[in-house]
C-alpha cells in the first residue's frame, strides 16, 4: 500500500487524506444508525421475541413443553434425520470436492451447477418431487404399497427431503478450497510412496478441515430446521412423523404459544451456536491461510 | 457424457470420486427432479395451461414475485448501507452485528415465521404501533414482504462486503486529489465497483424469496387470491390430492428458478471479471507513479 505523501510539512497530511476517503461525522453516524436500526428490527427483535415468549409463562411451563412426549419424539426425529442426512452429504461433499478440485475434466462447470441446483428449488417443490416418486400415486407408489414399504408420510421420506435441501452445503464449501490448494502437495506424497488414502488423510484433510467443519455446521443447521420440504412428505403424524419445526407449527396453530416458542427457542439456540461456530471457524481458517501464505508464495 | 480427464494426473481416486458424485447426484436430485417433468408431461397442453394460468395461480405468482422483488430491493438498499458501515466504520458492537447478519441462514424458517408474526400481529411489539395508523402488517401482503426481507437479508451484505474490502483506497484518493467531492467519488467510483456484486446479491435474495415457505405461511394469513404465495398453493393442492395441479405449478416454479440460476451465474461471472479488472487495472499504479517521492 503506497500512500500519497504531501511535500508540504506544514499540511496535516493524515487528516487531509482521511477527509478525502471518508464521510463527514454526521453522515457516518446517520449511516451507522440506519444500519443498526435495520439489523435491530429484523434480527434482534425476532430473536428477543422467541426467548421472551418462550419464558412468558415461567420456567416450569418452558421445561414441561420440552419434556412432553410429542416434543421429545419430535426432537428425536429431528436428530435422526440430521444424523443420517449430514454424514451422507459430508461424504458426498468430500468426494465431489476431490473429483472437481483435483482433476481437470470436460463438463466440470456443468457438474458444479447441477450440485448447486437444490439451493434454487423451493423447499416445497423439493418435498413434492419425492411425493411424485414414492407417494401412493407416484411412479414407484404401487410397487412400494405392494411390498408394504412406506417412504412418504414416514421417516425415510423425511430423511430424503432433508438430504435434498442440504445437498450442496458441504460440497460448495469444499470445492473452491480444494481447487485453490492445487495438487502439488498430494503429488509429492504419492511420489514418495503414500497410498491414496494416506495422502487424503494426512495431506488433503488437514488442509481442508476448517472448511469441512464449516460446511457440516451449516448443513446441520439447515437439516434440523428444514420446514417446507419436510412438511410436504411428513404427513404430520403426532409423535411419529413430526420434526421440531413441524411440532412448532402444530402448537402455534393450536394457540399454544408458550410451548411453541419453547421448542422454537431450542432451534434458535442452535442457530446462535451455528453463528458462533461459524465465526470461530472463519477465524481459524484465516489463521491457517496466513500460515500457508509463505509456502504458496514459494510455490509461485 | 464426455466426462473424461483433460490432463493426466498421478493422483488416484478420480473414477471413484466422480462416479460416486454423479451417482449420488442423479439418485437424489436429478432423477427426482425429472420425475416432476415426467409427471407434468402426462398432462395435455390445455390441461397444463388451465392449471398454471388459472386466476388463483396467477394471483399467487403476482404476490410471490412482486413481494420478492420488493423485499430484494429493500435488501439491496439496506444491504449496501450495512456492508458499507461494517467495512468502513467503527462502532461499539460491530463484530456482533457482523456475525448476526447470517442469522436468517441459520434460524429455521418456521421459527422466524412465528417470531415475525408475533412481532407484527395487532397486539405485537411493532404491530400494535402500526395498527392505530391503519397499517395491518401481519396477515397482509405487507407481512409477506416483511418475512421475505428477513429471509433475504444476508445476501447483498455478504456479496458486497468482500468487494468493498478489496477496493483500493488509492482509487478514492486519486479521485479526491483530482478534485472529485465525496459524493462524486461514491457514485462514480465506489458504486460502479460494487454494482455487479450487489446485483448478484439482489438476484440471490430474489430467487430465495420466491421459493420461501416457512417464514411466510404464519404471517401472510394465506387467503386465496390475496395473500397466498405460490409454494403454499402447491401445498394446498397436494392436501386436496390434486397431484396434477401441484405438479403443473411446481413446473412453472422450477423453470423460473432455473432461469434465475442461469442469470445469477452470468452475474457472478460478470462480477468476477470486474473484480479482476479492478485489481489488475492500471489506476493504482498511476497513483503510485504520480505520488511525489
Amino acid at each position: 500500500m503506497a500512500s500519497i505523501t504531501f511535500p508540504n510539512p506544514g499540511l496535516p497530511a493524515a487528516a487531509h487524506a482521511t477527509h478525502a476517503t471518508t464521510e463527514r461525522g454526521w453522515v457516518r453516524w446517520t449511516l451507522i444508525a440506519v444500519a443498526v436500526t435495520f439489523l435491530g428490527v429484523f434480527l434482534f427483535l425476532p430473536l428477543a421475541v422467541v426467548f421472551s415468549s418462550a419464558l412468558e409463562k415461567g420456567f416450569a411451563v418452558y421445561l414441561a413443553a420440552l419434556r412432553e412426549p410429542d416434543a421429545m419424539a419430535a426432537i428425536k426425529l429431528t436428530l435422526i434425520a440430521a444424523g443420517i442426512a449430514v454424514p451422507l452429504n459430508m461424504v458426498f461433499g468430500v468426494a465431489a470436492a476431490w473429483a472437481i478440485g483435483k482433476f481437470e475434466f470436460t463438463g466440470k462447470s456443468l457438474l458444479v451447477t447441477l450440485i448447486d441446483l437444490p439451493f434454487s428449488v423451493s423447499p416445497v417443490v423439493s418435498g413434492l418431487v419425492y411425493v411424485l416418486i414414492f407417494g401412493l400415486q407416484g411412479l414407484l407408489g404401487p410397487w412400494l404399497a405392494a411390498h408394504d414399504i412406506k417412504v412418504i408420510f414416514a421417516v425415510p421420506g423425511i430423511v430424503l427431503a432433508t438430504i435434498f435441501v442440504t445437498f450442496p452445503f458441504v460440497a460448495r464449501e469444499l470445492i473452491p478450497l480444494v481447487e485453490a490448494q492445487g495438487t502439488e502437495e498430494e503429488e509429492a506424497a504419492i511420489t514418495l510412496g503414500a497410498s491414496g488414502f494416506q495422502t487424503f488423510w494426512r495431506v488433503t484433510l488437514p488442509n481442508i478441515k476448517w472448511g469441512l467443519l464449516y460446511g457440516v455446521i451449516l448443513c446441520n443447521a439447515r437439516a434440523m430446521g428444514e420446514f417446507g420440504a419436510v412438511s410436504v412428505v411428513s404427513g404430520h403424524i403426532r409423535g411419529r412423523t413430526n420434526t421440531m419445526p413441524l411440532h412448532i407449527e402444530i402448537l402455534y396453530n393450536e394457540y399454544q404459544f408458550a410451548p411453541a416458542f419453547a421448542v422454537a427457542s431450542l432451534l434458535a439456540l442452535l442457530a446462535l451456536a451455528t453463528l458462533l461456530a461459524k465465526t470461530v471457524v472463519e477465524w481459524k481458517a484465516r489463521q491457517q491461510a496466513a500460515e500457508l501464505e509463505p509456502r504458496s508464495g514459494e510455490a509461485l | 457424457m464426455g466426462l473424461q480427464l483433460k490432463q493426466k494426473s498421478i493422483l488416484p481416486g478420480f473414477g471413484l470420486a466422480l462416479g460416486f458424485t454423479i451417482l449420488y447426484l442423479s439418485l437424489l436430485v436429478l432423477i427426482p427432479l425429472s420425475a416432476t417433468f415426467l409427471k407434468a408431461s402426462s398432462l395435455s397442453w390445455e390441461q397444463f395451461w388451465h392449471i398454471a394460468a388459472s386466476r388463483r395461480a396467477v394471483a399467487s405468482y403476482e404476490l410471490s414475485y412482486g413481494a420478492s422483488a420488493i423485499a430484494a430491493t429493500i435488501n439491496l438498499f439496506f444491504g449496501l448501507v450495512v456492508a458499507w458501515v461494517l467495512i468502513r466504520y467503527d462502532f461499539p458492537g460491530k463484530r456482533l452485528f457482523d456475525s448476526l447478519v447470517d442469522l436468517p441462514f441459520a434460524l429455521p424458517t418456521a421459527v422466524a415465521g412465528i417470531a415475525l408474526t408475533t412481532i407484527y400481529a395487532p397486539n405485537g411489539w411493532i404491530g400494535h404501533a402500526l395498527a392505530p395508523l391503519g397499517i395491518a402488517s401481519a396477515y397482509s401482503r405487507l407481512g409477506v414482504v416483511i418475512a421475505l426481507t428477513f429471509t433475504g437479508l444476508p445476501f447483498v451484505v455478504r456479496t458486497v462486503q468482500p468487494v468493498l474490502e478489496d477496493l483500493d483506497k488509492e482509487m478514492e484518493e486519486a479521485a479526491a486529489s483530482l478534485g472529485a467531492n465525496r459524493w462524486q467519488t461514491i457514485t462514480k467510483i465506489l458504486l460502479p465497483a460494487v454494482m455487479p456484486a450487489a446485483a448478484t446479491g439482489f438476484s440471490m435474495a430474489f430467487a430465495r424469496a420466491v421459493g420461501e415457505y416457512g417464514s411466510v405461511v404464519f404471517i401472510s394469513g394465506n387467503m386465496p387470491l390475496k395473500t397466498e404465495i405460490t409454494p403454499l398453493l402447491i401445498i394446498t393442492k397436494l392436501e386436496q390430492y390434486d397431484y396434477a395441479g401441484a405438479t403443473a405449478i411446481a413446473v412453472v416454479m422450477l423453470i423460473s428458478s432455473f432461469v434465475l440460476l442461469l442469470a445469477i451465474n452470468l452475474l457472478q461471472a460478470w462480477s468476477g471479471g470486474r473484480l479482476k479488472r479492478a485489481h489488475g487495472g492500471e489506476l493504482p499504479e498511476i497513483v503510485e507513479a504520480g505520488a511525489p517521492s
